[in-house]
């Protein structure tokens, strides 16, 4: 492995994480749709600051990105309570105006720069080690590695310092403010961190993809745990995986970097929506399954019950019977009956069936707790 | 007896249409209140008009002859169920340790005394042993116990509960109302948005009853009547069995 791609890997997994820990919190507040939003929305942003510094990795392009992202967030919180358009409506309205502002900006005036518009959408982050930090002749590294870092060490930190207060802000924004925090200023801090994260990452993956690694890692751990500070431990390991691999898988097939690292993000999704241990999709078949056999044991071990010691109870409690009282089939109604006679539900007794004491003990419990 | 909370002239508006209008009301400090209308009276924006969540068009509210600002930390809210998301993942302690951010102010976190304090509430309204289940796993009304036991660990002087008997199981209305006992013997003010008029009589010794305006308040002998229950629900009353 050469110090390039040790570079890039560097660089992607440092974007990955620092997209994931905002997007935690976007996920919670159920606002996965505003990184789309912001993420377009900062072009005018970065154009402007590129057209003042001539350069990509100028700190201020972050925080002119950051001024259109919180622009982004103001204008839809304006439209929203004007109660004309709806949030959706106003969100898809201010950012395509924005990112629309901004792609005439670059083809008007940027055309024969970097910035040319499928830089914009996808980025490239096999060029990041090219462009370089020196200090008084010291090669120090990527510079996109500083910028992604910087604003990733900066999410960190406002995540660390603050996570009881946005934890309390995105469970019950009401009791936040009764108790005195002020669930507005931590809302337009943590949309002004996803700003100056998405125009940090866009260099390198672009806007489109910038939304996949905000959601994508925090959703998948979502799937994975019950426990806020879990979520974001695993939203970043998701992410440092999916940058890695992402690489590895680019370099295979020699595609986009940014474009593998958001596939392997889909794929880490669909295979936790399958087999994650309690919310995953076999998880909830299994489930299914186990209540479907409990129920029809419980179904059985009633219909014994009820016509034990009767007369009739010769012909009720024979397996034959069962298809046509129950209305099951065959080999049901035989699998039914020696998962309960496992149980020790009931006893076949030649073709006939007789509840032990623990059957006669569920039913009448299932009786009276419906 | 002082008044835990003064409402003068106040009037809430969403746009030009009055949400509440012109209201006056004394809370009795010591008192437990119940608030009764029908949909769409303004009690919950009573509620959030007294803990300045709501800006209103006019008038002013006193809690202990003070601004909410000033008394933030001696009030106490527990909000309806269903305005939060309950798959938050998060644990039924930790929603109670939410109780004392307040207390704790910024960035501090919460430590063993508080995790001791919020499990001595969760006892009190018999969810200690569910202290570590993740919310989402929890009944309608084990999710009414932890808003109240949110609630107790701020400690307030005056509480004010929007509709916590709502669609709950009896075991948690029975606690719940235990605990409002308890709470007004301590000398707190308790007002609560409440829905079933069979059991106002029963449960609560002061009444508001609110229709945008305030159609009557004070002690529920006095003004719980049948003719200022069809004040304040029109002609939709049909049971008013309890009402003197």
């Amino acid at each position: 492995m050469s110090l390039f791609q040790l570079e890039i890997q560097l660089v992607a997994a440092v974007v990955a994480v620092a997209c994931a820990l905002p997007g935690t919190f976007l996920v919670l507040r159920q606002m996965a749709m505003m990184s789309d939003a912001i993420s377009h929305a900062i072009l005018p942003g970065i154009v402007v600051g590129f057209f003042l510094t001539g350069n990509l990795s100028s700190p201020i392009l972050i925080l002119g990105g950051a001024a259109t992202g919180l622009l982004t967030v103001v204008l839809v919180e304006w439209m929203r309570k004007t109660e004309l358009v709806r949030e959706d409506a106003a969100i898809g309205l201010v950012f395509s105006a924005l990112f629309a502002a901004g792609v005439i900006l670059i083809a008007r005036y940027a055309g024969d720069v970097h910035l040319d518009t499928d830089a914009v959408l996808l980025g490239e982050l096999a060029f990041a080690p090219f462009d370089r930090l020196q200090i008084a002749g010291y090669d120090l590294g990527p510079q996109s590695l500083y910028s992604t870092g910087l604003v990733g060490l900066l999410c960190a930190a406002f995540i660390i310092l603050f996570y009881k207060e946005l934890k309390l802000a995105t469970f019950d924004s009401a009791l936040c403010a009764t108790l005195g925090f002020l669930p507005g200023l931590l809302h337009y801090a943590l949309m002004g961190l996803v700003s100056m994260t998405a125009v940090a990452a866009f260099d390198a993956v672009g806007s489109i993809l910038v939304v996949a690694l905000m959601v994508g890692p925090p959703i998948s751990a979502y799937l994975l745990t019950n426990r806020l500070d879990r979520m974001i431990l695993y939203s970043i390991l998701l992410a440092v995986t999916a940058a890695v691999s992402g690489y590895w898988v680019a370099h295979l097939f020699d595609a986009s970097i940014a474009g593998c690292m958001v596939a392997i993000v889909g794929v880490q999704f669909g295979i936790l929506l399958c087999i994650a241990p309690n919310q995953g999709l076999l998880a909830a078949w299994r489930r299914r399954k186990r209540q479907r056999w409990q129920f029809a044991i419980k179904m059985l071990v009633i219909h014994l019950l009820q016509h034990e010691g009767t007369p009739e109870a010769e012909r009720e409690c024979r397996v034959d019977h069962l298809q046509d009282h129950l209305a099951w089939e065959k080999p049901f109604a035989e699998n039914v009956v020696s998962r309960a006679s496992t149980k020790r539900l009931l006893n076949p007794v030649g073709e006939s069936l007789e509840l032990t004491p623990a059957g006669r003990e569920l039913a009448r419990e299932a009786i009276v707790h419906r | 007896m002082a008044n835990a909370i003064e409402v003068r002239d106040l009037t809430v508006a969403y746009r030009e249409s009055p949400v509440l209008w012109d209201i006056d009301l004394d809370v009795p400090s010591g008192a437990l209140m119940a608030i009764v209308g029908p949909n769409g009276a303004g009690k919950t924006t009573l509620i959030q008009a007294i803990l300045s969540l709501i800006k209103p068009a006019a008038g002013q509210i006193r809690i202990f002859g003070q601004p909410y600002r000033s008394v933030a930390s001696s009030v106490g809210y527990v909000p309806q169920r269903g305005s939060v998301d309950w798959d938050f993942p998060t644990s039924v302690l930790d929603v109670v340790l939410m109780g004392l951010y307040g207390r704790l102010g910024w960035v501090r976190r919460p430590g063993r005394d508080q995790r001791t304090e919020a499990m001595a509430a969760l006892d009190q309204v018999g969810m200690a042993e569910l202290a570590h289940r993740q919310i989402s796993q929890l009944s309608g009304g084990q999710q009414q116990r932890v808003f109240l036991a949110r609630a107790l660990v701020q400690d307030a002087r005056i509480y004010l509960m929007d509709e916590p008997l709502q669609g709950v199981d009896a075991t948690t209305e029975r606690t719940i109302i235990e605990l409002l006992r308890t709470l007004q013997s301590l000398g707190k003010t308790v007002m609560v948005v409440h829905h079933d008029l069979q059991t106002v009589s029963s449960y609560f010794d002061e009444v508001l009853l609110l229709n945008v305006r305030r159609i009557a308040s004070g002690p529920v002998s006095e003004v719980f009547t049948e003719a200022n229950l069809r004040l304040t629900y029109g002609g939709r009353v049909a049971i008013i069995k309890g009402a003197t």
